[in-house]
């Protein structure tokens, strides 16, 4: 699949993604959590422009880095949270948690390792990809996006709909004393309940 | 050098390991265990871009798209369950989260 040159920057990108990604979960500090993260997402882009998903690493770099993981910042540092006291015990399920992990990345390198192909498979593409020199990713991914997979693309829209409704309702409250604009309200104001008159006498005032 | 779709495949395999063993790690906070989710997600993910670039599919990448919008949406939710659950507990620690008694 990549040769040379490629090659080398695969591992490169392989080898610091790793690396982040192990200091994702073993940082103190969860913002340096975060930056790694961000760190191993940056990765994950340069092996998906090597793999020529093109549109795909710079969605992930603009929507992931851009809004997830800066959520993500904005929650960390906003929240007052004490993490050298969530910090302690946290070894107690290591030994377990790293026999799971050596079990698992076992079983998925094996099972990863020993594929075969079947012939046909290969040839049998359901959306070939077209010659980057003729038809970009982007115009690619757009020309079956839009029309073969439409309503894949309008459930996608719905999840992040439901989402965003889910996660305001979830996060408003109302305050209770501070003024707020009612439209009903100001709607309803009629000349009769508005302005009061009153007959001012000479020589006196109100 | 050649790289294959089996380095690809190790990768996210070890990426996802790191995942998994991330929960495992930092099971009182719930900011890092969501952070291990995402590095799931992205492995997942990597999975897809590689079989999709080996089987010349542009169904992988649009697989791929999906993924990553479920995956927004769940961090966008799991965040607001986070501040909520701060607002009310003052803590974050997920061995707190016992209200219901489940």
């Amino acid at each position: 699949m990549l040769h040379g040159l490629a090659a080398v920057f695969f591992y490169l990108f392989a080898l610091v993604a790793i690396g982040s990604a192990f200091m994702v979960i073993s940082a103190r500090n969860p913002v340096h959590s975060v930056l790694f993260l961000i760190l191993t997402f940056f990765n994950a882009a340069g092996l998906f422009l090597l793999a020529g998903a093109e549109f795909l690493a710079l969605i992930l770099l603009i929507v992931y880095v851009g809004a997830v993981m800066v959520l993500f910042l904005f929650v960390v540092m906003m929240l007052d949270v004490d993490f050298a006291e969530l910090k302690t015990g946290a070894l107690q399920y290591a030994p377990i948690g790293a026999l799971v992990g050596l079990i698992l990345v076992a079983e998925l390198i094996v099972v990863t390792g020993g594929y075969i192909f079947e012939p046909k498979l290969l040839a049998s593409a359901a959306q070939p990809i077209p010659d980057l020199l003729v038809r970009s990713n982007t115009a690619a991914l757009g020309d079956i996006i839009y029309t073969d997979y439409i309503y894949y693309f309008q459930v996608a829209g719905m999840v992040l709909l439901v989402a965003m409704i889910g996660a305001i309702v979830l996060t408003l409250r109302h305050k209770a004393g501070v003024k707020r604009q009612s439209i009903p309200e100001q709607v309803a104001r009629t000349p009769a309940n508005a302005i009061e008159i009153k007959k001012v006498e000479t020589g006196k005032g109100i | 050098m050649t790289v294959g779709i089996g380095h690809y495949l190790t990768l996210s395999a070890i990426l996802f390991t790191l995942g998994i063993f991330g929960i495992f790690l930092n099971r009182r906070n719930v900011i890092v265990i969501l952070m291990s989710i995402e590095l799931l997600l992205l492995a997942a993910n990597l999975n897809f871009v590689a079989f999709s670039a080996t089987l010349h599919d542009l169904v992988g990448q649009v697989f791929a798209l999906f993924v990553l919008t479920v995956a927004a949406a769940e961090a966008a939710i799991g965040l607001a369950i986070l501040v909520v659950f701060f607002r009310n507990r003052g803590t974050i620690a997920v061995e707190d989260v016992n209200m219901m008694k489940g």
